[in-house]
């Protein structure tokens, strides 16, 4: 069973297309991973299946890392 | 091209009659899982007998109730797979002089007429964002671009269609979906019946092929930007009016 970190990372790298080694924990969607607005609903999107959470639209904004993905998830995943 | 749309599921809005109808049964005809909507159960049910020969649905739907919009989408996506083609047809007319148009005139065409267009779009991006393909067409009106006098609620709202349109092509170009519209002329449905004789004459003579357009007519051009012919326009606007107004 991966943890959370490996599963958010492995769709940060499918849906940005970038590679693994440039995924760091504080690495920023936008900044560094040249995620446009559309990529980061996308992302959102994906995360929100994976997880089976919903993550509400004031807190999806609030979500530019790596790390903060893994953050919320952490807080509001079921499993 | 008769069935290019294969493996297709078609979302219409407003398909008891008219243009909404022929769009239907031209989707239909060309392969696709089309379910119409009409405001009454009854309607839902005609659009089911009608559409039964090529595996198509009526359901009921008013487009003002945000809730339902999105529940019957959801419960396309469940039953038939996601929506992959949307067309905004549902549509009404109060016209009324400016200056004796009530609000409820006003709002009620601009809620049926645009805010449905903006409530159906947004509840189908998931499914096409993740498909990374789709097509919403919607059907605006000449009306929209040229304007009418006793109609500055319709062409309000038809104009804010292309608008939107243009806008949300721009959006989500990059994954495959395509945004357009088409404007139909003066086509001969019971919303134009119901136009004073007068108008209709003084209409008529615009129109350059000198006859009104029938529904068939748009729903062979919303038939191609649904194919994928088309595949390379978005943001446009088509338009049916048999030159009566050429943008």
């Amino acid at each position: 069973m991966s943890t959370i970190e490996e599963r958010v990372k492995k769709i940060v790298i499918e849906q940005l297309g970038v590679k693994e080694d440039e995924v760091t924990t504080n690495a920023s969607f936008v900044d560094d991973l040249g995620a446009d607005s559309l990529d980061t609903v996308e992302l959102v999107m994906a995360l929100e299946e994976e997880f089976e959470t919903e993550i509400p639209d004031e807190e999806a904004e609030k979500i530019t890392t790596v790390q903060q993905a893994v953050d919320y998830i952490k807080a509001h995943s079921k499993d | 091209m008769s069935h290019s749309l294969q493996g297709e599921i078609a979302l219409v809005t407003g398909a008891s009659r008219g243009i909404g109808a022929a769009i239907a049964d031209e989707l239909a005809a060309m392969g696709a899982t089309v379910i119409g909507t009409a405001t009454s159960d009854a309607g839902a049910a005609a659009i089911g007998e009608r559409l039964a020969a090529h595996g198509g649905h009526g359901r009921k739907l008013d487009v003002t109730d945000g809730a339902a919009v999105e529940g019957l989408i959801d419960a396309i996506g469940k039953e038939f797979g996601a929506v992959s083609i949307l067309v905004n047809n549902a549509g009404i007319t109060r016209d009324q002089l400016l200056m004796r148009m009530k609000d409820d005139d006003w709002q009620a065409i601009i809620d049926t007429n645009l805010t449905s267009v903006y409530r159906t779009s947004k509840a189908v991006m998931r499914g096409m964002m993740k498909a990374r393909k789709g097509r919403i067409i919607s059907i605006a009106s000449v009306i929209g671009l040229t304007g009418n006098p006793g109609q500055s609620n319709y062409a309000a709202a038809k104009a804010g269609i292309i608008a939107f349109s243009k806008s949300l092509a721009r959006e989500i170009g990059t994954r495959g979906i395509t945004v357009n519209v088409v404007a139909p002329g003066f086509i001969d449905t019971d919303m134009t019946r119901a136009l004073p004789e007068a108008q209709k004459e003084a209409l008529l003579g615009q129109i350059a092929l000198g006859r009104l357009g029938e529904a068939d007519d748009i729903a062979k051009a919303v038939g191609f930007l649904a194919s994928a012919a088309a595949g390379y326009i978005t943001g446009e606007t088509l338009h049916v009016n048999g030159g009566m107004y050429m943008a």
